[in-house]
């Protein structure tokens, strides 16, 4: 099989497993999501006020995602962001792994594909693995999720396990239809703020 | 008071908790400053847009942060302001200038003659300090502009308060 239909045959599917991510996560789970299916494979499984779906910022999602961490020591963090966005971010990995915080997790949908733009191919078509890269910056809990059966077992401990940790999950390279987030991006800041601080938030 | 302790008691009056730089000469003390503060979480970046990016998570969470970095490091932020701009995110950079005057390195000079162009392209306020005098009045109100009336602003650090840089020669 070549490299650019290896991606076809993954049997997770994004969609699914956003879902079962935002299930274990429970209601209070502080999110980040990245450019760009991630945003919507999020929005799919329940848009809320505690998600900040970046709509743009590309190389961005983990920074946001170690900005809240670090400002909300208490309360879990995940930034679920897609390959090309976190091959666009890679030192970012190294910047969290300095910080270390322990309520960061970091959860990668690899589908090998630049999905917003046509399907082309990144670089995890390839050689590149970015668990490698992460476990390689010091992240101690960087790990590859292949298939359903590997997911299974882990994803009772996803938030459990001490960050900063990331998980590469394989999904399937498709096209979904898209379920789109609100857009404006002051409206998606003041409701996070809102919710997580109250009115105080948005004076 | 050396100027760069203007800087860090300005930060601390407005109660920023999260310092984000890219190591720089010029702001070498006042990073030390930060790191030795324990009310400060001082984070080391591998490119500058990392740093707007984590005060945008800030934020998010409910903290004041700040960046601080050389001019160069304008240049690497571009298109991350936008994140900034388009969530009305506060931005609090200070900014030490290379390439503005008694530079021996040519390569400091094409960016550090475009910073104040490429911050004003994005829509960041720019305020410019060149005189100890002014540094904590300048800082204060670049932190006021910030998150008190959540704009973007840096302030720019001319290089006449840097020593003299040279390799040597």
């Amino acid at each position: 099989m070549n490299l650019s239909s290896r991606a076809r045959t993954y049997d997770l599917r994004r969609r699914e497993v956003a879902k079962r991510i935002s299930e274990v996560g429970g209601k209070k789970l502080l999110v980040v999501t990245g450019l760009g299916s991630t945003n919507w494979d999020f929005t799919a499984a329940g848009d809320r006020d505690l998600i900040f779906p970046m709509w743009g910022a590309m190389g961005g999602a983990v920074s946001v995602g170690l900005g809240l961490a670090l400002a909300q020591p208490k309360n879990r963090v995940l930034v679920a962001t897609g390959d090309g966005e976190m091959l666009m971010g890679l030192g970012s990995l190294a910047t969290v792994a300095v910080q270390a915080p322990s309520n960061l997790t970091i959860i990668v949908f690899d589908n090998e594909r630049y999905g917003e733009t046509g399907m082309q191919l990144s670089a995890t078509a390839d050689e590149a693995d970015i668990a490698a890269i992460a476990t390689g910056c010091g992240i101690k809990s960087a790990v590859n999720i292949n298939n359903d059966k590997e997911l299974k077992k882990s994803l009772p401990k996803l938030f459990k396990i001490p960050g900063p940790s990331l998980w590469v999950i394989k999904v399937r390279a498709e096209s979904l239809d898209f379920v789109l987030p609100p857009k404006d991006g002051a409206f998606l800041k003041d409701r996070f703020r809102r919710a997580l601080l109250g009115d105080v938030g948005i004076l | 008071m050396d100027w760069w302790r203007k800087i860090y008691v300005a930060l601390k009056n407005a109660d920023v908790r999260q310092i984000v730089y890219v190591p720089d000469a010029g702001h070498a003390e006042l990073i030390d400053a930060c790191i030795e503060d324990n009310d400060i979480i001082s984070i080391p970046l591998t490119t500058e847009e990392e740093g707007v990016a984590v005060l945008a998570g800030a934020w998010l969470g409910g903290q004041r942060g700040a960046l601080l970095m050389q001019s160069s490091g304008v240049g690497n932020c571009i298109n991350m302001f936008g994140l900034m701009q388009t969530c009305r995110f506060p931005l609090a950079a200070f900014v030490t200038m290379r390439g503005q005057w008694q530079e021996f390195n040519p390569w400091q000079m094409p960016m550090g003659q475009g910073t104040e162009l490429a911050l004003s392209a994005m829509n960041v306020n720019v305020e410019t300090a060149d005189n100890p005098k002014d540094i904590f009045e300048k800082s204060a109100a670049v932190l006021h502009s910030a998150f008190v009336a959540n704009q973007m602003t840096a302030l720019l650090l001319h290089q006449r308060l840097m020593p003299k840089k040279t390799f040597g020669n």
